[in-house]
């Protein structure tokens, strides 16, 4: 155990502590004893920086189940000490800002619980070298997500994004775990770095493209990728900070650090490549353009989020395409991974921040429906302040940081479409269309966003409440992440070289040149589609009520929510049908299931194998034998064709002493005398119940039913007679009964060997089996003494007069 | 062997009175008419374990005979309760659980 290893379990030891603190300490606001946590992990974190400016990586290792392969190892490189500091730091600015957002009326210690275990768990997902601790981390984040969804659990919206998020999350979590598997079984390791090592391994194994699929789908669950983002816009439901913190900063961007972090294994194949870029595309698109119709704050922050994530996913595919190339040209692609690095980090500051100001908006006017708001710019000056900076970054405006970030990634779709690789270069003339498409949507949403909030007329009458400036403690996180915004966007350098080379490194194969951020590099192709992203934004902004409609057509079967509650539906439907067809609830139904499958599986197993029936055993048929077999069979007849109970019983005893004759003609004795003692009990005991049982009528005794019962009785006389056959004649091994006939009288001291076989030889059987009969007869001493009290009053009594016979 | 002919012919004879037995118990028009072929069968089969001792030469068979002549008289006894009084086992008057 390492410092390292004690800094990932910190938030879960607090996560434990919290709530005891908030039971004893009511005074003072739980969130300040929650702020050290991220705040320390923060400033731990950056002491990382020099180790990784080097390029160096440290693997620490602890052992916790090092058979299994299962070791809480972590390793950090730029890439996870990247999403490190994500996590601890927007997590300080999370949790200051909660302080002000949540009042104490609120179940504090439930939502610190619930958010320091999550903390914890996306620590340890970007920390863990090792799969299957990854896999448990990951699954907590699904976990304590799922928690701070469904926080007011009174109202049902909450429960539903809870629910929706948690199966779809899960679903892509159980699909990563059978990728992970599938991996270790490729290279025989659990260690994400030495499977990195071990990748041609992994390339020439038959379950490459497996794993690669199943990891790509735990990977687009969780980043809220087409079609499995449905979950994210209902995840607005949870508090604010929640959706600050893990809906826009860190959990989804966990499937981009998956992602990212499985570059170097999967890249070499097209497969990885398409899908990652296409998958990101589609949902930058398709996300950006439902974001503009969206009339909830949240909403359109989430669907932003979405095609957001989606930009940052087709970055890093386009920036696996370095892998196939060697030297300058392989740097030329690798830029899109510098890009992808530079945009996940704007990204978390400027969505940060902008659903912090929604948050404060909510607070102060009491809606969040765009409908209601307009005019505040006056009212909230600094929170217009912050929401200019962060939507026009949103949007992709100089100076601030999304426009380099943008600038990059519409560089690399360009420069993608000049590969010469897997007819990038024909059909790939779509992507970058599709991206400015998505882009000119992006600075719609950005720009309408600041003025249906801000600008406009005032509605003082709409409001819920007297709108207000927010509280200066409220505003300090939005703040800063503003701050952030300008100062990464003016001096992007500050950056670069300490963090996102580093993370880019332990991406790409080759070592990528140093990142620059320019505001003006020369007439290129991307500053005019950036131009052209303006024009038409601004044109479609001020035209906006026109094209409206057009988007609201949508129909309803053409979204993915239709699809998800329809499917929910009706797997409940047909499941509870499947389920209707063979619980029936009659005893006789499950029994046809159960010899059917006798009969099958015997049937299979007879035609598949080579059996041979041989009769070299077999000893002579004597007389007598054939005259007891008509016997038995003439009774077993009769008491099948019975229309009396009685007779049906007696035939039956008669069966029963035919088998004692049997018993007695074979040389059994003992079995004879047990055969007809039982035999005459149970014929009384039978006697006994058909004097007490109603006159039941033999009830829907059709024809067919008849029919099907005879055969399915046949066919499992049949099964088992030819079992027993074929059993018979094959034996292949001799008797173990010589041994007891040789040593029944030297070992045992007896002269019966039935008996000494029961009591001495085998004595554990005849133990329980006279404990089986005790138990039997416990058993009837207590159903008959021990009925309810009502049922003897209403029935008791009449039952022993109900004689029908 | 000569001893071993005439066992194997009264066996038969045996045989053939229980399938006759038999026959009453299967038409038998009522309940009373089985149990009495029933109560004979019984015995009929002590005769034939008793013959079948004798063939086998063995004379561990005896308990069985024993047994059958007991379990014999206990079935027609019970029979016979169940049909004058409808019951087997009666209840005590005072304890109606």
């Amino acid at each position: 155990m390492s410092l390292l290893h004690i800094a990932v379990l910190i938030p879960l030891i607090f996560a434990l502590i919290i709530p005891f603190v908030y039971r004893l300490h009511k005074r003072l606001h739980l969130g300040w004893f929650v702020l050290p946590v991220p705040l320390v992990l923060f400033i731990y974190f950056i002491s990382y920086i020099p180790t990784t400016m080097s390029d160096d990586a440290v693997l620490l290792e602890a052992d916790w189940m090092p058979k299994f392969g299962m070791n809480y190892d972590l390793y950090i490189d730029g890439l996870s000490l990247l999403f490190s500091l994500l996590i601890t730091g927007i997590g300080t600015l999370v949790v200051l800002y909660s302080i002000s957002y949540l009042s104490r009326k609120e179940q504090l210690g439930n939502f610190y619980c619930y958010l320091l275990l999550f903390m914890g768990a996306m620590l340890g997902v970007v920390l863990s070298d090792n799969i299957i601790v990854l896999y448990l981390f990951w699954e907590l984040t699904s976990f304590s997500s799922f928690l701070l969804i469904s926080f007011w659990r009174e109202n049902s919206a909450s429960i539903y994004g809870a629910q929706k998020s948690m199966l779809v999350t899960v679903l892509g979590g159980l699909c990563l775990l059978g990728g992970l598997i599938l991996l270790s079984i490729a290279t025989h390791s659990t260690s994400i770095h030495e499977m990195i090592a071990n990748a041609d391994n992994i390339q020439t194994s038959p379950y490459f493209i497996l794993s690669m699929v199943l990891v790509l789908i735990g990977a687009m669950t969780k980043s809220a990728q087409f079609p499995f983002y449905v979950w994210l816009p209902d995840a607005m439901e949870a508090p604010t900070p929640v959706s600050a913190y893990l809906h826009s900063a860190t959990m989804v961007k966990a499937g981009l650090y998956l992602v990212a972090r499985m570059t170097p294994i999967f890249a070499v194949t097209q497969g990885w490549v398409w899908a990652v870029t296409v998958v990101g595309l589609v949902t930058l698109f398709w996300a950006s353009l439902n974001a503009t119709k969206q009339q909830d704050l949240k909403g359109i922050l989430a669907f932003s989020t979405v095609s957001q994530l989606g930009m940052i996913m087709a970055m890093l595919g386009i920036g696996a395409v370095s892998y196939h190339f060697e030297g300058s040209e392989s740097q030329l692609y690798s830029a899109a991974f510098t890009a992808a690095i530079f945009h996940l980090i704007n990204h978390a500051t400027f969505k940060g921040a902008l659903f912090m100001i929604t948050g404060a908006v909510d607070h102060s006017t009491g809606t969040r429906d765009v409908k209601k708001l307009g005019g505040l710019v006056t009212v909230m000056p600094i929170s217009f302040t912050i929401t200019l900076i962060t939507a026009l970054s949103m949007a992709g405006v100089p100076p601030f940081n999304g426009f380099l970030s943008k600038e990059s990634f519409l560089e690399s779709v360009i420069e993608i479409t000049h590969v010469d690789l897997y007819n990038l270069s024909s059909i790939g003339v779509l992507l970058p269309i599709v991206a400015i498409i998505g882009s000119i949507f992006t600075f719609v949403y950005s720009i309408r966003f600041i003025g249906q909030i801000f600008l406009g007329s005032y509605h003082e009458d709409k409001l819920p409440k007297k709108a207000h400036e927010s509280s200066l403690l409220m505003l300090i996180s939005p703040i800063i992440l503003a701050l952030l915004v300008i100062v990464f966007g003016l001096f992007p350098n500050l950056i670069t070289s300490s963090i996102i080379d580093p993370a880019v490194n332990s991406i790409s194969k080759s070592v990528s040149k140093p990142a620059e951020f320019h505001f003006f590099h020369g007439f290129t192709p991307a500053l005019f589609s950036t131009l052209l992203i303006y024009l038409i934004g601004i044109i479609l902004i001020f035209t906006f009520s026109y094209w409206v409609h057009l988007l609201k057509a949508q129909p309803d079967k053409l979204t993915i929510n239709y699809w998800y509650n329809n499917s929910g539906k009706s797997v409940q439907l047909y499941s509870s049908k499947f389920t209707d067809t063979y619980v029936t609830g009659f005893t006789r139904n499950n029994l046809v299931i159960i010899f059917l499958t006798l009969i099958v599986m015997s049937a299979i197993v007879l035609i598949v194998t080579p059996v041979s029936i041989n009769f070299k055993d077999v000893s002579n048929i004597r007389a007598f034998e054939v005259v007891i077999v008509i016997l038995i069979c003439v009774a077993a007849t009769m008491m099948v064709l019975a229309h009396s109970r009685l007779f049906s019983i007696l035939m039956a005893s008669a069966i029963g002493y035919a088998v004692a004759v049997f018993f007695i003609y074979f040389g059994a004795p003992d079995l004879a005398l047990t055969q007809f003692v039982i035999e005459t009990i149970s014929t009384a005991l039978f006697l006994l119940c058909f004097y007490h049982l109603p006159n039941l009528n033999r009830h829907n005794e059709t024809k067919s039913f008849k029919a099907v019962n005879m055969l399915i009785s046949i066919g499992a006389g049949l099964v088992v007679t030819i079992i027993g056959l074929i059993a018979y004649g094959n034996r292949h091994f001799a008797s173990i009964a010589n041994y007891y006939k040789a040593h029944v009288h030297d070992l045992a001291h007896g002269k019966n060997m039935v008996n000494v076989i029961l009591v001495d030889f085998r004595g554990t059987d005849t133990l329980f089996e006279s404990s089986v009969l005790g138990i039997a007869g416990l058993g009837v001493y207590t159903m008959i003494k021990l009925r309810s009290k009502k049922n003897t009053k209403v029935e008791g009594g009449n039952n022993n007069e109900q004689t029908e016979k | 062997m000569n001893y071993s002919i005439i066992i194997i012919i009264a066996l038969i004879i045996v045989s053939l009175s229980m399938l006759a037995m038999l026959i009453r118990v299967i038409k038998g028009p009522s309940l009373a008419d089985r149990v009495v072929a029933l109560d004979a069968m019984g015995i009929q089969l002590m005769a034939i374990i008793a013959l079948f001792s004798i063939f086998l030469g063995t004379t561990y068979m005896i308990v069985a005979i024993l047994l059958i002549g007991i379990i014999a008289f206990l079935g027609t006894a019970v029979f016979a309760k169940y049909m004058d009084k409808g019951k087997v086992i009666e209840h005590d008057s005072n304890n109606n659980h």
